[in-house]
Parts: C-alpha cells; structure tokens; sequence
C-alpha cells in the first residue's frame, strides 16, 4: 500500500495569540494535484511552511509521506512566493538551480548534480541562459529557474507558493502543459489567491480562510456545471450569489 | 616617494591593510549581497565594550574584543528565535550599548588610556607586531570557514528559506556567518576602529559587486580594491599628515562614487 504525501490532521497554529491555522485536516495523495486557494492572510503560505517543516503546529499532526516533515524534506521541491535578494547578487541560472541539489555539510556537488541541472533547464528551455546572472533575467524566466531548482532533485511532492503571481498571463497555459507533465512523476500542491486561474487544471480545491474547507474532485463538482455554461467556469466564488460549489 | 615605505611602520601598515583587505573583501561581499551593513555595524560598536574591558582587566584589547563582539553578534542573530524583539531593535540597543559598556570599563580603569582614540578612529601606523599576528591569525580562520562553508554561504544569503527545505541548517549558518563578521571586526579594529570600519566592510565589495557575478571573483576582486585604496589612503595620510583611518575611509568613498558614476 502507498503512503500518502501529505496527511495533516487537526493542526492548529498559532501566531501571537492569533489562530491563523484553525483544526486542519488535509489528505493529499501521490498523483494528486492540489489547489488551495482563499484570500490574502488566510494562511495558505503558513499551511506549505507546516508542510515543509518550516513551522511547527501548536497541536496537531503533520506527516509527509509518512514521517516527519523535516525527515522527507529530500523528497519535496519548493517555490516560495517571493525570493528576496540583492539585484546584483553574484550568482548565475546554473548555480541557482545547483542549489536545488545541496547533499549536506562537507558534501560538494559533484558530476550527477551538474548533469541534473543541464537536464532541468533544457526542460525548462532555460539552457541557453545558464550562465546569466540572476537578476539579468524576466520575471517569467526567473520563475522558470526557480520552478527548476526546485524539480531539479526529482521530489515526490511540489509545494508552490502563488506560482502565478510572476508569470504573465499568456505562459498561464504553459506553465499548466508543465505542471501536467511533472504530475505523472510527483504530487503537486499550489496555493493561490486567483480562484478563477487554477479552477480548469487542477484536480482537487480546498479553500483555506482559517478553516480548510475541502472540496475534493474537482471533476466530480464540475463535470455537470460545464455542460450548463458551455465554457470553463470559475468554481468558486465566495460571497457572490452564483455560488457554484455547495455551501461551507 | 618610495622612500616612506623604508620605515618599519610604514612596512607594518602596509602588511596591516593587505590583512584588512583580506578580511572585509571576503566577508564584507556577503555582509553587502546579504544586506547586513547595519547590523555587521553594531557588532562593531559592541566590540568597544570589548576594548574597554580589555583596558580594564590589563589585557590586550584587541584580544578582548574577540568575545565580545562575537557574543553580541549572536545576540543579534539569535533574538528573533527567542524573544519578539526585531533585529532592527536589537541592532539598535547593541549598537550603543555596546559603545556605553567600553566607556564604562575606560572610566573605572585607573589612570590615562592613552592610546583609546586610536580604537575608535584607527591608527594603522601604529599597529604592533602582535595585533599583525593576532589580524593574520583571523584571516586565516576567516578564509578556512569560509572554504569550508562556502556552498552553505551562498545559498542561505541568497534565499534563506529555501536553503533549509534543501537541510541548510539555515539558522547555524547565519549565526556562524555573523561570527565571521564579528572576527572580521576585530581584524579591522586597531587599524580603522570600531567608528570607520563599516566603510571597509562594505565599499570594496560594493564596487567588486557591480563587475563580478560570481562570488569568489566577487571575494578577490573586494580584496584587490580593498589593498590599492587602503594604501592610497595610507601614502595620502602620510603625506597630507591626516589622520590615517580617515584619509582611508575618504579614498574609498570617492572610489566608490568614482565606481558608480563610471558604472551608472
């Protein structure tokens, strides 16, 4: 039997006195790809931190693939919401990505790692840039050697902080062709505050405002919707009276 | 004009701003790409409590800055972990603090402390062959840690966050990084002073930084700029009869301006 990616269970989590994170309960199997969307200050960014490790909860269990967030963290790739660094800062596409492979302390990078990261950035058509300095680069570009350093370790789950926010609206559907394509491989969960973008590609929604309300098979809710509005749909739209999914 | 460099102080000095340089273009690249210059300069001005100790307890106060600045300098680092102080805060209270404690010890060591202008100040003339040891003794630590370290360096000043889902112990890391800050301090101290270092952390690296993109050419070019306009400002002192760790601070900020309009 398969171990799931992610099991969260009752997670409370607290920041000065403020429940940000109320009772969570969150499955995210293998194959998945998941959406959690909801406002700014929800706590979506709070909820991939306790999922990589990064946070701990105030009571509650977080478990990635079945042990430790901070044990499986060789199996997750992650794409923060921002990188905040120094405009001239001295490193370049190659050793940015190269990052992605850190084996430990003492422990250089060695052929195999210098290969994985030609093979990701010419999956990410990056290749040619590989020696551009960092901030030399477009937003969407610098988006796509971020998403590079964190495949370039073949994880078994990714973790993506508003994966929209930096690309322009027409790499939108490339960049799903992508996600698509790493799903056969890995799980995937993304947080964004755009409901309307990730509604078509993903195949499961929870939506995050303190409370987690899950709302499962994205197909299963939608299949039916679709035929009605002959168009893609927005699924969810909260607090407008054409709600589409079932009440919370 | 030759002629300076056959007086042994001379000599010395010279040997001092090579060592100097070697320590603020090695440490001083990250200090500028990791954005501390505000806090490197707390640690700093909390080395002078250190200083005053050192006059106190009659030891040498280069020696007793060493402790001193490295354990205001993971006070600094750490106070996020451990209480709801901001770093901004606690840069801050150390800054001055600091400062008060060294002013302090001076006050109630008997007698005159003659040569005390020189720690705050600088006089890179008149460094000893001891504080020489005691400055090559740290370069040579600093550029070991640094070798040592140098991939968990990069990636925790680039993107801290993302270092540690890697298993950077992102922490650990940074706390070592600010005790390299904290030697770098006391390499600097009898030379430019506890006031004046700052520049030398920072400026020969921010112009290196606007012609490398790769942080070892980064760290060598910081330290070649850092020798040519230490000893610029050195001869320039000697013949203007100024003082030495001024002159120096000035040569680099023109530098720098000279740098960034050539650049912009």
């Amino acid at each position: 039997m398969s171990v799931e990616a992610v099991k969260i269970r009752n997670v409370d989590l607290k920041y000065d006195e403020q429940l940000v994170l109320d009772d969570i309960c969150l499955d995210i199997d293998e194959k998945d790809f998941m959406a959690v969307i909801g406002p700014n200050g929800g706590g979506k960014s709070t909820l991939l931190k306790l999922i990589l490790g990064i946070l701990k909860p105030d009571s509650g269990e977080v478990q990635v693939f079945g042990r430790d967030p901070v044990k499986s963290r060789h199996l997750m790739g992650y794409l923060p919401q921002h990188v905040n660094f120094d405009p001239d800062f001295p490193i370049n596409v190659f050793e940015t990505v190269l990052t992605g492979r850190y084996h430990g302390l003492f422990k250089g990078y060695n052929a195999e790692d210098r290969e994985a990261v030609l093979k990701v950035l010419d999956d990410m058509e990056m290749r040619d840039l590989k020696d551009r300095q960092i901030s030399k680069l477009s937003g969407g570009q610098m988006q796509r050697v971020f998403i590079a350093r964190a495949i370039v370790r073949d994880p078994k789950l990714l973790i993506m902080d508003e994966p929209m926010a930096s690309i322009d609206p027409e790499m939108q559907s490339s960049f799903y062709n992508l996600m698509a394509r790493l799903n056969e491989k890995m799980a995937i969960i993304l947080v964004s505050h755009d409901v309307g973008a990730v509604s078509t590609h993903v195949d499961k929604i929870a939506c995050l405002n303190r409370k987690l309300f899950y709302h499962g098979d994205v197909e299963n809710s939608a299949n039916g919707l679709e035929e009605i509005y002959h168009c893609p749909i927005e699924l969810i739209s909260h607090g407008i009276p054409h709600r589409i999914l079932k009440d919370h | 004009m030759l002629e300076i460099f056959q007086y042994p102080f001379m000599q010395k000095a010279l040997v001092a701003a090579v060592l100097i340089s070697v320590a603020c273009g090695v440490v001083g690249s990250y200090v500028v790409i990791k954005r501390i210059v505000s806090l490197s300069g707390a640690i700093s001005h909390a080395a002078f409590g250190g200083v005053g100790m050192g006059y106190f307890l009659g030891v040498n106060p280069v020696l007793a800055a060493i402790p001193f600045s490295i354990v205001s300098a993971m006070a600094i680092g750490g106070v996020r972990q451990v209480a709801k102080i901001s770093e901004d805060t606690a840069i801050g209270i150390l800054w001055s603090v600091g400062m008060a404690i060294g002013v302090i010890f001076i006050n109630l060591t008997p007698g005159y402390a003659p040569d005390l202008f020189s720690y705050l100040f600088g006089s890179i003339l008149t460094v000893s062959n001891s504080d020489l040891l005691i400055m090559l003794v740290l370069d040579m630590i600093i550029v070991a840690v640094v070798y040592i370290f140098r991939r968990e360096f990069l990636a925790v000043s680039f993107d801290e966050e993302f270092s540690s889902v890697t298993g950077v112990h992102a922490l650990a890391i940074y706390l070592l990084l600010l005790a390299l800050v904290a030697l770098s301090v006391v390499v600097l101290i009898k030379a430019v002073g506890v006031i004046l270092l700052i520049a030398l952390f920072t400026i020969p690296a921010a112009i290196a930084k606007q012609y490398s993109y790769n942080i070892r050419n980064l760290m060598i070019l910081a330290t070649v700029i850092g020798i040519i306009l230490t000893t610029t400002g050195l001869i320039l002192s000697y013949i203007f009869d100024l003082a030495s760790g001024a002159t120096i601070v000035m040569v680099l900020a023109a530098a720098f301006a000279i740098s960034y309009y050539l650049n912009g």
